[in-house]
């Protein structure tokens, strides 16, 4: 499940989108060493970002990072300490939140108690003094694409989690935004109807031509969803970068090992493409990424890249590694395999369970040969 | 434990002891001062007539109904002094609440809006004054607005005043009794509502467009709407029948319908007036909470 969710899923029009790799193309918005403090915590430390019309933008990182503050501060929730905050060219410093062309969608969706799901959705639209008429209209399209038909007149505590949920999203959406700022949307639904929403959002997404920047902690989530992923870790950017190209090429050992499972692997570069003294032995790598002669470095090796297969007597030197099996987790579509290896050190391969039977091909304590191939391995110099 | 899902006779007897209780002590005199107004005042002990005898039988249970009338009730609505009581204590009860909203709700919302480490500490101050015997209060009060009182000498020492005023047995003088005596009641309430509500719903209002100052008349307020009801029938239905703080603190002029079923009741000894008046006031009373549990229940239902 794990990793096959992993692989990036690219739509017709999304492997064409790449405005970011445009020199021309000018950001719709554009945060400048953006830096935010609360006391001795740097919640947000010199950010530098740029996010384009009609992107998917989804900001990553483990709790804490400062995933929340940056959105407030675009929200205008907060203020940035230092830095600048650019909207279509504008800096938007002076701008007070409710007068910002950006609508945030709250991580406790926020829904006012004493109103209907249509007093809700219609609230934004009352501030914009439009007619009556318009307004009905407007929270009857809005509920029609959230499918929430018939639902106008229920109060929120009389919706379920999903129904809040997309109530909190049409709220923000029928004010037709800029940029749409998502705080973990799903973080309260469960597994099914997440998968369900999740493919609803990039829908409304594709429909709208909105500009959403969704923030959340779960990585598959953000690799199905977004254009572009935003790794963040101690309030800093450390990777932004397509869905495929974090998980296939991380900059680092950090990001590997945040996302998704990993084997880190570490040796000393030698010859072009060779490193050695790791503990799977000598291992080749397609590209050496910069690493000279003598380097330090790690190959990080996803384990569904890995083929396990029972012993053999005598294998290639390189990229092979043997051992016993240790552990075997069941995952349903396939399972880990944690292999201890001759030097001690624990690696994980991933087998698909191609076949329906009760014989697994290997068991634990059995002797099992690892083994990749070049292009699998990843080195990593951070 | 149990199959059946019956639950155990304890756990169903509990259940029912609100309602003994509401029986006992709330129906049953309910009735008997029923009972009493629709007597007639007599020299006798007790001192209205018929008197209900369980021993006469049957022929004595229907010579006791038919004696039963509603002239006491007659009585009360054609003397002009018991109508000028009743409104005279409705505008009292009435403007003291409007007051005390005024007052109770910034208290309210500031120490909903204050540091969570303090609000524990303000909300004590609110109810200190419970510390102290009511009666005590009011009297200090006496005190203070007498000719020669503190009022009058801190403002005759401000210059506010050139010479001293005359607050004792004024109208003043009962609405600052009672503006004083009933605040916590007001503010608890509209405190309770405020501090439960989400810091993020005004948030939200912001990013929807809604200016801070607008929220508050969209959010904040109609989400303290049912802490400001409850804070207002808390204090204008006690307000209504008050007697201490118009006795104490007001003149001989202002009659509330408090003071006036006391005089019934004890200078005149006419108790089926003094019943009748509590009748009526009750049925003053009911209605307007029976009215409004009506309408927010349609609210409820039809909003929007
Ligand atoms: N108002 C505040 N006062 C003090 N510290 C704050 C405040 N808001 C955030 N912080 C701190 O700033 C850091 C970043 O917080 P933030 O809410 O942005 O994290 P996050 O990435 O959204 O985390 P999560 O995934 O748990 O929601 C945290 O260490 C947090 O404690
Ligand atoms: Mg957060």
């Amino acid at each position: 499940m794990a990793s096959a969710g992993m692989e990036p899923q690219a739509s017709g029009t999304r492997r064409n989108f790449a405005p970011w790799a445009d020199a021309n193309a000018r950001p719709l918005l554009r945060i400048e060493d953006v830096s935010r403090r609360f006391g001795p915590i740097v919640a947000v430390d010199t950010l530098s970002l740029d996010i384009y019309e009609r992107e998917f933008f989804a900001l990553l990182g483990p709790s804490g990072c400062g995933k929340t503050t940056l959105l407030r501060m675009l929200a205008g929730f907060e203020a940035p300490d230092e830095g600048r905050i650019l909207l279509g060219g504008e800096d938007i410093a002076p701008v007070p939140p409710h007068r910002r062309p950006v609508n945030m969608m709250f991580q406790s969706y926020a829904l006012f108690p004493h109103l209907s799901v249509e007093g809700n959705i219609a609230f934004g639209l009352r501030q914009e003094n439009l007619s009556k008429e318009e307004i009905a209209a407007r929270v009857a399209e809005i509920l029609t694409l959230v499918k929430l038909d018939g639902f106008g007149p229920r109060r929120p505590d009389q919706l379920s989690g999903g129904q809040r949920q997309r109530v909190a999203l049409a709220r923000s959406l029928v004010k037709r935004p800029r940029v749409l700022l998502l705080d973990e949307p799903l973080a309260a639904l469960d597994k099914k109807l997440r998968a369900e929403t999740q493919f609803e959002l990039m829908e409304l997404q594709r429909k709208l031509g909105t500009t959403f920047i969704v923030v959340t902690h779960d990585q598959e989530e953000a690799m199905i969803l977004a254009h572009r992923i935003g790794v963040m870790d101690h309030g800093r950017l450390v990777q932004v970068a397509p869905p495929a190209e974090i998980y296939e090429r991380p900059n680092s050992r950090w990001v590997a090992d945040f996302i998704g499972d990993v084997n880190l692997l570490e040796g000393r570069m030698s010859d072009a493409g060779v490193i050695e003294n790791t503990p799977a032995g000598r291992l080749r790598v397609a590209d050496a990424a910069g690493a000279k002669f003598g380097d330090t470095v790690s190959v990080a090796l996803r384990p569904e890249k890995i083929h396990l297969a029972p012993a053999a007597s005598a294998g290639a030197p390189d990229n092979n590694a043997t051992g016993t099996v240790w552990d075997i987790g069941y995952l349903g579509d396939m399972s880990i395999y944690k292999v201890k290896l001759d030097s001690g050190f624990v690696m994980k391969a991933a087998v698909a369970n191609v076949a329906r039977g009760t014989n697994p091909p290997v068991s634990l304590g059995d002797k099992v040969s690892l083994t990749w191939a070049r292009e699998s391995g990843v080195v990593l110099t951070k | 434990m149990s199959a059946t899902g019956k639950r155990p006779l304890g756990a169903r007897l509990i259940v029912w002891v609100p309602y003994l209780w509401l029986a006992l002590f709330f129906l049953v005199p309910l009735a008997i001062v029923l009972k009493i107004s629709l007597s007639q005042n007599a020299l006798a002990q007790p001192p209205y007539l018929p008197v209900f005898d369980i021993s006469a039988g049957w022929q004595g249970a229907r010579e006791f109904f038919g004696a039963l009338s509603f002239e006491t009730y007659t009585l009360l609505f054609s003397d002009s002094l018991y109508f000028f009581s009743y409104l005279k204590s409705l505008e009292i009860a009435g403007l003291a609440t409007l007051i005390l909203l005024l007052i109770g709700f910034p208290i309210a919302y500031g120490i909903a809006r204050s540091p969570r480490r303090v609000q524990p500490i303000l909300f004590l101050l609110v109810i200190l004054p419970f510390w102290t015997s009511f009666l005590i209060r009011i009297y200090a009060w006496i005190n203070i607005l007498q000719r020669d009182g503190l009022l009058n000498d801190v403002l005759l020492a401000l210059g506010v005043i050139a010479q001293p005023v005359v607050w004792l047995s004024t109208d003043t003088a009962i609405y600052i009794g009672l503006v004083y005596s009933y605040l916590p009641f007001m503010v608890l309430p509209i405190y309770a509502t405020l501090e439960k509500m989400d810091e993020a719903l005004l948030e939200a209002a912001a990013d929807l467009g809604c200016p801070r100052a607008k929220a508050f008349w969209l959010v904040t307020l109609p989400i303290a709407r049912p802490g400001v009801v409850a804070g207002a029938l808390l204090c204008f239905i006690p307000m209504v029948g008050e007697f201490v703080i118009p006795d104490l603190l007001g003149g001989s002029q202002t009659a509330m319908i408090g003071q006036t079923l006391w005089v019934e009741f004890f200078s005149n000894k006419d108790w089926p007036v003094a019943a009748a008046i509590t009748v009526v006031l009750l049925c003053l009373l009911v209605v307007p909470i029976v009215l409004y549990e009506h309408l927010q229940k349609r609210a409820l239902e039809g909003a929007r």
